[in-house]
């Protein structure tokens, strides 16, 4: 069966289209004024991309943030529900998922089967979320992509004292004017981050395997700060902040249960 | 924020330092200072045998010895006095245990609830500091003595920073954005978001419905206050009650705390913002007092 899921982000609009298992095409919107307009776009996109007709989709689930915007979706599932379903299908192994999107992050522990056992999200505070790394760059002038690679680099731990992205900011700066190497600064965001992350992964118990989901799953700063603090190697996948609407078409599909 | 340092700097407010012309501080006993280095501003303030002479309020820079050294040379700027004139300095604030010439750091809670008691009188039971990256709500005996407190200083939201990033955001002055917020015939909704980084995403979209900026400041105004009314209610509020700190002087969140808590707040009669100084003044001069009796 051709199913579709969609996932309403904060940030980004992503469809993707799977056709027994099978990913047949993507699309991803960045979201601005007019929801409406933004999810026909991430539409017509994943359906180019697929190279097939809107008509041949059997069923569309909806998920993310904004999920009730999506006025033509059969139903709709948490975000939470989306990506314990996408981790089973991607890595049945694993029994902690870890999701990290620009203004949400979110740890869930699955069983065997890839149900929910126990979840935690942040979703009040930036400090958690891709919009804090997203903040320390832009005060660094850097774009997000460099700010990862030159984390990589940095053979410093110096430690930042904000949890606030609001005072991070103020501290960065700072940081700038002691002559602080930018590789170092950069490695400081992203182990603070990287903190608050875990405290929240361990209010639901850290089960080996670990999946990485969300778009800041692509920061390979944030995500070798991560693997220190947790000891652990994550698994991320190709396109990880498709993972939820993944599971959303896998659950319209019947495929992911 | 990081994206608008092209602009304006809509959030610098104004420096100021003053002196009362009146005293002749070479005919004092006991000259004392305090000098509060907080996270955003800094303050030395000068008393001349627990007199207020004279005090300065300036920007904290990146480098706290050096702010403490600023504040304290603008403070004596024009009075003759010297740093080797002074008998005692207490630092305290954010940077206080890098104030280079001060005998004593003591925390900011005890400063200010010593300050708030010299300029309120001792009939002030609850003071509420809101600081540039920190809030606190403080109880006070009538010597000006801490019963208890609780206080924020991990999250923007309720701060001055957080302010900051408003009048940054909306292109008004910060020391204008108060007034501003009640030109509005009735209370908007307030912003739903406690994290700064989020509020500011939601104004931008109100603007962007067609919003008017005085009734987006509302709105902020607005979460401000119900987020410091949170703090004061789980701490208890006695009344006399007033607010010190930077944001004592913003008309549009006083207004709406006393309006929420249904409190008035007592009309400040200095610079709310030298009240963690003024404390630390206070201390020193009886610092320097007990040496002086010991000896």
């Amino acid at each position: 069966m051709i199913s579709a899921g969609i996932d309403v982000g904060a940030k980004n609009v992503k469809v993707l289209i799977q056709e027994d298992g099978k990913v047949l095409g993507k699309g991803s919107v960045l979201a601005g004024l007019d929801m409406g307009a933004d999810i026909k776009e991430a539409f017509d996109a994943a359906f180019k991309d697929a190279g097939i007709a809107r008509d041949k989709v059997e069923k569309l689930y909806a998920t993310g943030a904004g999920r009730n915007e999506v006025k033509d979706a059969d139903d709709s599932y948490t975000e939470v529900g989306a990506d314990a379903a996408g981790v089973a299908y991607l890595y049945p192994e694993a029994r902690t998922v870890i999701d990290v999107g620009a203004e949400e992050g979110r740890a869930i522990r699955v069983d065997e089967r890839g149900k929910v056992v126990d979840f935690a999200i942040n979703e009040r505070c930036a400090a958690g979320a891709g919009a804090f790394t997203e903040a320390m760059a832009r005060a660094l002038e850097m774009p997000l992509e460099e700010l990862g690679k030159i984390s990589l680099t940095s053979t410093k731990a110096v430690p930042m004292n904000a949890q606030c992205a609001v005072f991070g900011e103020s501290e960065v700066v700072s940081l700038i004017h002691q002559k602080t190497e930018k590789r170092d600064i950069a490695r400081a965001v992203h182990d603070a981050m990287a903190t608050r992350i875990t405290s929240m992964a361990r209010r639901v118990g850290v089960q080996p395997e670990v999946a990485l989901i969300g778009g800041v799953a692509k920061n390979v700063g944030f995500v070798e700060s991560l693997e220190r603090d947790l000891e652990l190697e994550v698994m991320i996948p190709d396109d990880p902040e498709f993972v939820s609407a993944l599971g959303a078409a896998l659950l319209a599909a019947g495929i992911a249960k | 924020m990081a994206e608008d340092t092209n602009s304006k700097e809509y959030w610098r407010w104004t420096e100021s330092n003053w002196r009362d012309p009146d005293i002749d501080w070479k005919a004092g006993e006991i000259i004392s200072v305090g000098i509060d280095v907080g996270s955003v501003s800094s303050q030395a303030v000068i008393l001349v045998d627990g007199k207020l002479y004279a005090y300065s309020n300036m920007r904290t820079g990146s480098d706290s010895p050096k702010s403490a050294e600023n504040a304290m040379d603008w403070a004596l700027e024009g009075t003759g006095m010297t740093q080797d004139d002074i008998h005692y300095v207490v630092g305290t604030g954010y940077g206080r245990v890098n104030v280079p010439f001060a005998k004593r750091a003591i925390t900011e809670i005890a400063c200010h609830a010593r300050g708030a008691n010299f300029m309120y009188g001792p009939t002030i039971k609850t003071v509420l500091d809101m600081g540039g990256q920190d809030c606190k709500a403080i109880r006070v005996d009538q010597k000006g003595k801490v019963v208890a407190f609780l206080m924020n200083d991990k999250c923007a939201a309720g701060t001055g920073r957080g302010m900051e990033v408003f009048a940054n955001l909306l292109g008004i002055h910060i020391t204008e954005v108060g007034e501003m917020s009640l030109r509005v015939e009735e209370e908007p909704p307030m912003v739903s978001s406690t994290c700064v980084v989020f509020a500011k995403s939601e104004a931008s979209g109100l603007l962007r419905e067609g919003w008017p900026k005085e009734k987006v400041l509302a709105a902020y105004c607005l979460a401000m206050a119900h987020r410091v009314v949170d703090l004061l209610e789980r701490l208890g509020v006695e009344e006399d009650f007033a607010i010190t700190g930077g944001i004592g002087k913003n008309v549009g969140v006083v207004s709406r705390i006393e309006k929420e808590l249904g409190i008035k707040a007592l009309k400040p009669t200095l610079d709310t913002q030298i009240a963690g100084a003024l404390g630390g003044a206070l201390f020193a001069r009886a610092l320097e007092q007990k040496g002086r009796k010991s000896k």
